[in-house]
């Protein structure tokens, strides 16, 4: 019964969030850009989420004649289930949580891997160049950041000396991870970005290049899952670092565990639009150079560290 | 690097910054008095039509939107039998009212002329007629005009001296 309530509650939670940042990334990016953003539809302009949904909704399901109609279809769904898995292993709160695996961050990190099938499959069932274009550019990116994407988080994971995310947050107790790991931070925060593929690493993407670029022939709500699955990526990885380097749920008893936890991830969700609001693209050869030679050597180097001083401290 | 974050914080500070937007349809924006907007045909301080008809309008008009008829009524007095303007084809140049001698035809700050029906972009006299006297109050053409047809008579125009008797040697 308990683990059922769970399920449904991550399930609300991870959802309402990802729906909800439709209407607060468009409120938000226009109070950075000196403008008042949707505010027509109900108080505040909140049920633009829903027109949006309506619209997504009724707008015409097109598969184009050329495409590769089954894998084309299921591409979305890979995106969205990938992402919705791996919220299972996340704790929203001491006992809030699916699925208390001891292998949590390996597999967050397996399900991300997977997600980049999504992308891929979609943009090459499309049958278009744009698509394809933008498929391959999301693999390899995604490949490059994968890489220190986990070394980024063996830091954390020596010190907490344990893969799940429950002991991470219960070795926080005595500071949080972002003062010893403040690298490990950094890097897992920009290679979160280059994995949920966002602005300013939303390279597969880039509307002034490739039209729309992996999703260029996606209508309807199958454009609505990649662009939910956005949303949803967000969250996520802003669920990760909070739990990872902020302590999770951790926090003052005069609110309860979940409230910490979703306002820290609130807090990492509204940097990553603010990062939208303020920096341009690089360019694609940029971001694999500063993958490769940056944050590669930098997230090996945390390793090593922290590896040391560990050891000697022991 | 410094300057990404440079950029982050600034942007970041625009939360503090005042919106720029104006809302429309409850803020309306000021449009100064010569905006070219909406086209109206005025009367004069007596009343009477402006226009005469001269066609200056409809040939100055580059995208000849604009229509007319020109005919007398019985004092000889030119006036349009039908005036009208096509509201989709018009570009707002001012052209008409530039070309126009009597200021009859007139541009005014109005722009807000949608419709859910094409036809209905088309103006008849009577809706562009209006009874005031538009932007250049107190001018009356036919008082400044050398014809006579009921509104003066002859040399008695607000510029005008008295017609000369040829036959008259006196100075």
């Amino acid at each position: 019964m308990k683990e059922a309530l769970n399920i449904a509650g991550v399930l609300f939670i991870a959802l309402t969030i990802a729906a909800g940042l439709i209407w607060v990334e468009r409120r938000l990016l226009s109070v950075w850009q000196d403008r008042l953003g949707p505010n027509r539809v109900g108080p505040f302009g909140l049920f633009q989420v829903i027109a949006d949904t309506i619209k997504l909704f009724f707008k015409e399901d097109w598969v184009p004649s050329f495409s590769d109609r089954p894998v084309f279809i299921m591409a979305p769904g890979i995106l969205i289930i990938t992402i919705l898995l791996t919220f299972a292993v996340i704790p929203f709160g001491p006992d809030f949580i699916v699925f208390d695996s001891n292998i949590g961050i390996l597999f967050f990190l397996g399900n991300s891997s997977l997600g980049v099938y999504s992308i891929v499959l979609g943009g090459w069932a499309s049958n278009n160049k744009y698509s394809l274009i933008g498929a391959m550019r999301a693999s390899a990116q995604m490949l490059t950041y994968e890489v220190f994407m986990g070394l980024s988080l063996m830091g954390v994971v020596m010190m907490a000396d344990s893969f799940s995310f429950n002991a991470i947050v219960e070795a926080q107790k005595g500071g949080w991870f972002i003062v010893p790991q403040f690298i490990g931070f950094i890097v897992f925060f920009i290679a979160g970005l280059a994995e949920t593929h966002r602005l300013p690493f939303d390279i597969p993407e880039s509307e002034g290049e490739l039209v729309a670029g992996y999703h260029s022939e996606y209508s309807g709500m199958k454009f609505g899952m990649f662009f939910v699955g956005e949303y949803l990526g967000i969250t996520l990885i802003s669920a990760l670092i909070a739990t990872l380097f902020f302590g999770g749920w951790l926090g003052p008893s005069f609110l309860p565990p979940v409230f910490w936890f979703l306002l820290k991830t609130f807090f990492f969700i509204c940097m990553f639009i603010l990062l939208r609001a303020s920096l341009p693209r690089p360019r694609y050869d940029q971001l694999m150079k500063f993958g490769w030679k940056v944050l590669l050597p930098l997230s090996l180097g945390n390793i090593l560290i922290t590896g040391a001083v560990l050891i000697f401290f022991k | 690097m410094l300057s990404i974050l440079r950029t982050i914080w600034l942007t970041f500070l625009h939360i503090f910054h005042k919106t720029e937007t104006v809302e429309y349809p409850e803020v309306k924006p000021y449009l100064p008095p010569r905006y070219r907007g909406r086209i109206i045909l005025t009367r004069d301080k007596e009343g009477e039509e402006r226009c005469v008809a001269c066609y200056l309008c409809a040939s100055a008009c580059p995208v000849d939107c604009i229509s007319l008829q020109a005919t007398e009524d019985e004092s000889g007095r030119r006036y349009p039998e039908f005036f009208r303007i096509n509201f989709s084809r018009c570009i707002f140049c001012g052209f008409c009212e530039e070309a126009c001698p009597t200021y009859a035809i007139q541009l005014i700050p109005d722009f807000e002329m949608g419709e859910y029906d094409r036809q209905n972009m088309v103006y008849e006299k009577e809706h562009l007629l209006i009874s005031g006297q538009g932007k250049y109050p107190d001018y009356n053409f036919y008082k400044n005009a050398g014809v006579s047809i009921g509104v003066k008579g002859k040399g008695e125009g607000d510029h005008e001296e008295k017609p000369l008797d040829l036959k008259d040697l006196m100075p």
